[in-house]
């Protein structure tokens, strides 16, 4: 079986504290007719990645590209479809009762929007000792646990007593952080944890989250769109593209030299934030993300990619190491050449 | 610079609530001019969209009460009779809003919507189906014809702003308010409705009126700039003057508050507080509880209007505001 050729091949680095290795997650969906076809949305589709311990790693693409749902299965939410998550050494998928308990302590996860996960009938208090009692500790010690946790965030102990409804966007945000911490977790995956508050209250966020981190040496995943939040926090971004990882490496590189075409077109349609460059020749990516259930052959870019040719339409392309640390899947990086398009790829590394 | 196309002076807004009056926008000036893309800028709950919408008499219920003047073409637009408000909608002022869904009706293909409204100036039916289309392909929309046959659900949610976008082209009105125009599209997407916009004016002279949160949207396009802050108008400028020189405290600890930098180099400026609720009789400068320079003098009067130079002004008592 593939699957287990896989685990063979499969190395555990002991720096590495997630590690995916050509992940898949497809869901089923019943096409309609007599046949009953089955048709698969391949929503997280061959992505290989891997997460170093205390690395922030910022996961971007646009809407539907999966992001939402990579973050599901590294959280166990949801079982991959084909190989595994290995975190901390462990394979998630063979993990017994008693590693997943412990796992479920380790990752913590802050959601959108604030408001809708935290219990509206339940105090801050009771929603942050939840967890701690469901892991069997005695309501004293948990209380004290949560008073701890809400200093953390730089909360008062008056707003254990409130409700959420009293609460603003930040605040509640905040508090959301203070119960994903409450476990003493080592990774903590934030989606779109800023992009329902104001700037303001963003950058407060912000800056709470990398004061934690140095603190207490977290991991994080923060999914996002908003591409000048990762690059303020972000060690290390992930780009997806329909359920594929195009790009991944360190965020100076990616930003300032983005190698897959992808990203580059990704990377100059972010809003600037200084007037003075508007004038600056732009190059703007034409078409729709497209979607997952009827995906182009090859490469899933194609139709919107200015270098694409035969092979990408052909061909799915593989994962290319430019360096330890940066991988693209883009047929101009493999080496081979192969393609008629090789003038373009002169064109880029002239750029 | 065109002639002048709209000029708001001392626009009040109350809400009226239990226990007396909620200020919601107070003493707005401001001005447009043809061509001319000005954005007003602020956080959640400054005011920025109920003044967007009281200039088209859109704001729901009787219990907003509103003062001051809004002239456009030599009408008061806050004063005109229902019907005459209604000859303006659409043909002279085109809205487009944050989520185009809400504006479509699910039942119509996009193309009748647009269509719909072509009618109006009586123009016959086939004739009205090809500027359709033709308005299509003016939105960059991909398949035009087929699209215009399409429903809204069968849209994306790009496709569906730029129906929302040809509809109000449709009758070529001289501005358009853009109430979060983006808010609900990829960065990518988010780039294409900003490109057609701003060709927009560049091909019709249509002046644009851009109500966002977003400050990468006003320094990409905005000629103009109006921060509010609780329903004041605390800074208005050029795009330089405001990026480069804010002079209200607000103003620049928000542009430093802006993730323009890596963590590398810094950390991010953060304002502390939130904003106070304003009531009738609210006095002093609504940035005081969380402004680091606040006096005695804050708290007590009304900060004056200072005037740096022909384009740009706030509204602070510090001499030489954030410098």
């Amino acid at each position: 079986m593939k699957d287990n050729e896989r685990n063979e091949t499969f190395v555990h680095n002991p720096e590495n504290i997630i590690e995916l290795d050509h992940l898949k997650k497809y869901f089923v969906v019943n096409k309609a007719g007599i046949k009953r076809q089955k048709q698969y949305v391949k929503a997280v589709d061959d992505v290989t990645l891997n997460i170093k311990a205390g690395e922030i790693v910022g996961l971007v693409g646009e809407s539907g590209s999966g992001k939402t749902t990579l973050a599901r299965v590294i959280l166990n939410l949801t079982k991959p479809t084909d190989s595994h998550v290995v975190f901390n050494g462990i394979n998630l998928s063979h993990a017994n009762k008693k590693q997943m308990k412990e796992f479920r302590t380790e990752v913590a996860v802050v959601f959108q929007d604030p408001a809708s996960n935290l219990n509206p009938r339940e105090t801050v208090q009771s929603s942050i000792m939840r967890p701690l009692l469901i892991h069997g500790m005695k309501k004293e010690e948990a209380r004290e646990r949560a008073r701890h946790s809400l200093e953390l965030v730089k909360m008062d102990e008056r707003y254990l007593y409130s409700y959420p409804h009293q609460l603003s966007g930040g605040q509640l945000q905040r508090i959301a952080i203070a119960r994903a911490l409450v476990l003493d977790p080592k990774v903590m995956i934030l989606d779109e944890p800023t992009s329902a508050l104001d700037i303001s209250v963003q950058a407060q966020v912000l800056n709470l989250l990398l004061e934690l981190q140095e603190k207490m040496n977290l991991t994080y995943l923060v999914i996002t769109h908003d591409l000048n939040v990762i690059r303020y926090i972000s060690d290390k971004i992930a780009v997806m593209y329909l359920g594929r990882l195009v790009e991944y490496g360190p965020t100076d590189d990616v930003i300032e030299n983005p190698k897959h075409p992808y990203t580059k077109g990704l990377m100059s349609a972010s809003p600037i934030l200084n007037p003075h460059d508007r004038d600056k020749e732009k190059y703007i990516m034409g078409g729709e993300p497209g979607s997952l259930i009827n995906l182009p052959t090859g490469c899933h870019f194609n139709p919107r990619c200015p270098y694409a040719g035969e092979r990408c339409r052909c061909e799915t392309p593989e994962n290319v190491y430019l360096s330890d640390s940066h991988q693209v899947t883009c047929f101009m990086y493999d080496g081979t050449g192969v393609g008629e398009k090789i003038d373009d790829k002169e064109t880029i590394s002239a750029e | 610079m065109g002639d002048r196309l709209l000029k708001v002076e001392n626009l009040c807004i109350d809400y009226k609530v239990k226990d007396g009056y909620l200020s919601a926008v107070n003493n707005v000036n401001f001005e447009i001019r043809k061509g001319e893309i000005l954005a007003i800028v602020g956080e959640s709950g400054c005011g920025k969209s109920t003044v967007a919408h009281s200039l088209l008499q859109l704001l729901a219920g009787g219990n907003a009460k509103v003062t001051g003047k809004a002239m456009f073409n030599d009408q008061n637009l806050l004063e005109l009779k229902r019907q005459d408000i209604e000859k303006i909608r659409g043909h002279e002022i085109g809205m487009i809003f944050q989520n185009p869904l809400d504006s479509l009706n699910p039942v119509y293909t996009t193309g009748w919507q647009v269509a719909e409204g072509i009618q109006l100036d009586n123009v016959p039916k086939e004739e009205a189906w090809n500027r359709v289309v033709q308005l299509y392909k003016d939105v960059k929309m991909p398949d035009s014809e087929s699209r215009a046959k399409s429903f809204p659900h069968e849209l994306s949610g790009g496709m569906r702003q730029r129906v929302m976008i040809a509809m109000m082209l449709a009758r070529r009105p001289e501005l358009l308010i853009a109430d979060e125009p983006t808010t609900a599209l990829d960065v990518t997407i988010e780039a294409q409705i900003l490109r057609i916009i701003k060709a927009l004016r560049d091909d019709f002279d249509t002046a644009v009126m851009m109500i966002t949160h977003n400050f990468g949207l006003v320094a990409e396009v905005a000629d103009f700039v109006v921060v509010m802050y609780a329903g004041h108008v605390v800074e208005t400028g050029t795009v330089f003057d405001i990026f480069d020189e804010p002079m209200h405290p607000y103003t620049s600890l928000l542009m430093k508050a802006l993730p323009r930098i890596k963590k590398s180099e810094g950390r991010l400026q953060t304002i502390d507080g939130s904003v106070p609720r304003i009531t009738g009789d609210f006095v002093g400068c609504r940035f005081a509880n969380r402004c680091p320079y606040a006096t005695e003098q804050c708290r007590t009067q009304e900060p004056p209007l200072v005037q740096v130079s022909d384009t740009h002004s706030y509204s602070c008592f510090r001499e030489g505001g954030d410098k």
